[in-house]
């Protein structure tokens, strides 16, 4: 079972770990001495900390840095300790150990009481979801092991556990002289409770949550090909639920869904069954296109919420602020996509739990309310409905910086699409030939190319220019205007005299598009200025991160563009410009 | 689901999510018995096949047998296998047994350099080649920026405080004061141009854990760290120079688990043969930050 230990700094968390490894003899023969040699060596007193604070950094400053895993039995079962800094600076470190913990212990000094960091790291442990703790107001031989001394840490953290809906059991100890710790010492008669032995002993374990609905983020689809292995399998960890051979599964946010026809498993007893909790491998009935970042449902089970939009606790480790308008990455299951913080709704002080709504942007160690805005849809649950699916972290410069729960969804602009494009993909027969196959044999990347800019600056003269010369390169292409879908597919919606309904008449371009690059095909589409509006409605029907814009001439809209093409520029010079982003993307290979 | 469960799960996991962030990934094999349960696993992780490239240190220093198991299972599990080695300091004798330099310099020239140079490809690589039975030089120079290795966090006291996955610098150095942040499974994928991330999926497992499972899954393990009647054997393999058999009757796994529970090794530091970390104040942490293992 992994057990933090957190508090704030000095509150004695590494010396009561240490001196509970002494009392249990669970440290290796000859530790303790060598420890203690090491100190009579450098004239400084013995510490039961220093036995977990390895790193000599560490021992010169007589702090803990980072977490150190430690192992430790008793009669009942085997421990991991994660023994987490307390000094702010290493808030990240502490965060990291916690996240790993089933439950926790919280040191508080009873001669200086609640301080910043108890209060910070217990709102921490609160929000990593960890449902168990146990207080230890440590020192209590500093301050005469008296009741009232005890009780009025007792009563103070209990007001603060209240506010953050957690409860907690107290235990008065001292970590250097060793009271109620491995035993009761007899200097507390008082104090009738469990040691805190007894108490790590009474934590209960996590229940695997086989109850809840099935869950699994796709990790990858393996295929050995080259090694003779003719299997397609889809590998993933199990968070949530069941699945069986013969299920119907759906993943999501494609919506696409076949039905479960082997369990695959290697030096390993057959399985008819997988659950929460295993690093899983199966193959499907129908072969369907997904990749990594999928979450594998039960189609008979409660979908997953879909949306680009959502309303998160998030909490912040970054040295640079995060902020509105710049780009991150959110890392949420497997799925990784672009995000905006679009806007805070209050940040708080964990420390005193004080919150503003003023600020606009989430400073170091901050918590905040606020609702970010992926590129592309994603799927997740609330976190309080399932806690594995509703965790994310933000990446920014490489790093990650920040981390957060999902409270809820919110509705973006493009669910209308999204909800058409769930049905067509549900019901959607595949073709015999897989898009790999054909991929290779086309050795082409099957994508659209958006060619867009002001009126009158030659967009289909470049885009026929363009197919001609893939064509005649040996690239299965096509050029399609985007006024070609207006007299017969929008037959219905195209009113003589007035405008077409552009939202939808944009996505029914993309629905024509999506059966193109089904195909294998390299679809170059002109149409006028397209804004960013457009072009997420068209992203969010065509079934494929291949979409490129290509912006021709002066005066750009809002959209993000792949390349811009001065119209000045000779028309063979433009394709030059524009193959050279295809080969950059992979969509077509260099010569 | 039993605790030798859990861990397998999540190693599991953690090898899968290498091999889906990392284009050039690479698995060190040390022939000892946890990356062997590390490559067991990776069988494992993907369905039978170990889908990239296995990288052992050759110190030239190694016991025979090492050698012999290691070319053995690459053989027969047809293993993309690498070697590397410091040839420039074997050939000036810069080593402790030739008496030219200390135990802890002559760790971080035949490990801790070698492996750097031979991660980053700029020094020699050697490949083995299946249909000829024999190791040719390596036309793949690119660096690996990927590198899964089997520490544990019971080992000493610098790998105990570390990550899943750990960031090394330009240089390979570890940043051991200011490590990222890695919460629930969220782990770092994303690297800068010239760094490399290192990955551990056995932070969590224990000595113990590890030879349960080699009795549970019967993994093949090399025949030095049993007693062969003279009543020594090896706990931790090394070169042969700095590695030292310790006084056990252990014949067999079962016996070891044993011995480890309740014998005469329940309360031994498992490294306690390892003369160089003596020299290291008791630690590993100053090779460690410098790119050894």
């Amino acid at each position: 079972m992994n057990i933090v230990i957190a508090g704030h700094v000095d509150h004695g968390k590494s010396t009561i770990i240490g001196r509970l490894l002494v009392d249990t003899n669970s440290l290796p023969e000859g530790k303790l001495d060598q420890v203690k040699e090491t100190c009579k060596r450098n004239a400084k007193p013995f510490e039961y900390a220093f036995l977990l604070d390895a790193l000599k950094e560490e021992q010169t400053q007589g702090i803990t840095i980072d977490s150190a895993r430690v192992f430790f039995k008793t009669a009942r079962r085997d421990y991991i300790i994660i023994d987490a800094p307390g000094h702010i600076e290493f808030l990240k470190n502490m965060v990291t150990g916690a996240s790993r913990a089933e439950a926790a212990l919280l040191v508080i000094d009873a001669e200086e009481g609640v301080q910043e960091n108890s209060r910070r790291h217990g709102y921490m442990i609160s929000m990593l979801g960890i449902r168990q703790l146990t207080v230890l107001v440590n020192k209590m031989d500093l301050v005469g092991y008296r009741e009232d001394v005890f009780q009025k840490v007792v009563e103070e953290y209990t007001d603060f556990l209240n506010q953050v809906h957690l409860r907690a059991e107290f235990i008065p100890v001292s970590g250097t002289a060793g009271d109620t710790l491995a035993s009761r010492s007899g200097r507390m008669p008082w104090y009738a409770g469990r040691t805190v032995l007894q108490a790590l002993d009474a934590f209960a374990k996590e229940t695997r949550p086989l109850d809840k609905p099935f869950r699994m983020p796709v990790q990858d689809v393996y295929k050995f090909t080259e090694h003779g292995d003719k299997r397609r399998i889809i590998a993933g960890t199990v968070e949530t639920g069941q699945l069986s051979i013969g299920d119907e599964i759906v993943f999501y946010p494609s919506g696409k869904s076949s039905t479960v026809k082997t369990i695959e498993t290697y030096n390993t007893p057959p399985q008819n069954t997988i659950t929460a909790g295993q690093a899983s491998a199966f193959t499907l009935d129908k072969q369907i296109y997904i990749s990594r970042g999928e979450l594998a449902v039960c189609a008979n089970q409660a979908p997953p919420r879909i949306s680009s939009r959502f309303r998160a606790n998030l909490f912040w480790m970054g040295r640079k602020p995060m902020v509105s308008g710049k780009t991150y990455l959110i890392k949420i299951g497997t799925a990784k996509e672009q995000v905006e913080l679009e806007k805070v709704l209050s940040v708080m002080d964990a420390a005193d739990l004080a919150s503003t709504q003023s600020k606009d942007r989430v400073d170091h160690h901050d918590v905040a309310d606020c609702i970010f805005r992926t590129r592309r849809a994603i799927a997740f649950d609330p976190a309080e409905e399932i806690a594995a699916t509703g965790r994310f972290v933000i990446v920014d410069d490489f790093e990650i910086r920040g981390g957060g729960i999902i409270r809820e969804a919110i509705p973006d602009e493009q669910v209308w699409v999204r909800d058409f494009v769930m049905q067509r993909n549900y019901r959607w027969e595949t073709s015999a030939v897989s898009r790999d196959d054909r991929a290779e044999r086309y050795s082409q990347k099957p994508s659209l190319v958006l060619v867009t800019g002001r009126r009158n600056v030659g967009k289909k003269t470049l885009a026929r220019a363009l197919e001609s010369r893939l064509f005649s390169e040996g690239k299965i292409v096509y050029f399609m205007g985007i006024g070609n879908i207006l007299y017969g597919v929008d037959a219905d919606i195209k009113r003589p005299g007035s405008d077409v309904n552009r939202p939808e008449h944009l996505r029914r371009l993309a629905e024509v598009a999506n059966v193109m690059l089904d195909a294998g095909i390299i679809l170059v589409v002109t149409a006028i200025a397209l804004t960013q509006k457009d072009l997420e409605i068209i992203q969010a029907a065509v079934d494929t991160d291949s979409i490129y814009v290509v912006w021709l001439g002066p005066d750009p809209t809002d959209i993000t563009h792949d390349v811009i093409v001065s119209q000045a520029l000779d028309v063979q010079d433009g394709v030059q410009s524009v193959k050279r982003l295809l080969q950059d993307k992979g969509v077509i290979f260099r010569p | 689901m039993d605790h030798l469960d859990q861990l397998e799960n999540i190693s599991i996991h953690i090898l899968r999510e290498a091999y889906a962030n990392f284009k050039s990934l690479c698995m060190l094999w040390s022939i000892g018995k946890d990356s062997t349960v590390l490559l067991w696993l990776a069988r494992k992780a993907f369905l039978g096949h170990v889908p990239f490239t296995l990288v052992h240190i050759d110190t030239s220093y190694k016991i025979p047998e090492m050698i012999q198991y290691r070319d053995e299972l690459t053989r027969q599990w047809h293993l993309n296998m690498v070697y590397g080695t410091n040839t420039e300091a074997l050939e000036a004798k810069q080593t402790f047994p030739e008496g030219n330099a200390d135990r802890l310099t002559c760790c971080r020239l035949l490990k801790t350099e070698a492996l750097k140079n031979t991660l980053s490809g700029r020094w020699p690589r050697y490949r083995f080649n299946h249909s000829e039975n024999r190791y040719e030089l390596d036309p793949n120079t690119e660096p690996y920026t990927g590198v899964i290795a089997g520490v544990r966090s019971d080992e000493e006291g610098s790998r105990s405080k570390e990550r899943y996955f750990s960031a090394r610098d330009r240089r390979s150095e570890w940043d051991i004061a200011d490590q990222p942040p890695e919460l629930w499974n969220q782990y770092k994928t994303d690297f800068a141009p010239g760094t490399h991330v290192r990955i551990h999926p056995l932070l969590d497992w224990t000595e113990l854990n590890i030879w349960e499972y080699i009795d549970r899954e019967n993994i093949p393990t090399v025949s030095l760290y049993y007693n062969h009647g003279d009543g020594k054997r090896y706990r931790s393999l090394g070169c042969k120079t700095c590695t030292f058999p310790i006084e056990s009757q252990s014949r067999n796994v079962k016996e070891i688990i044993e011995e480890l529970k309740s014998g005469q090794l329940a309360n031994i530091a498992e490294r306690s043969g390892r003369a160089q970390d003596a020299e290291d104040g008791g630690g590993l942490e100053t090779l460690r930050r410098d790119g050894y293992m």
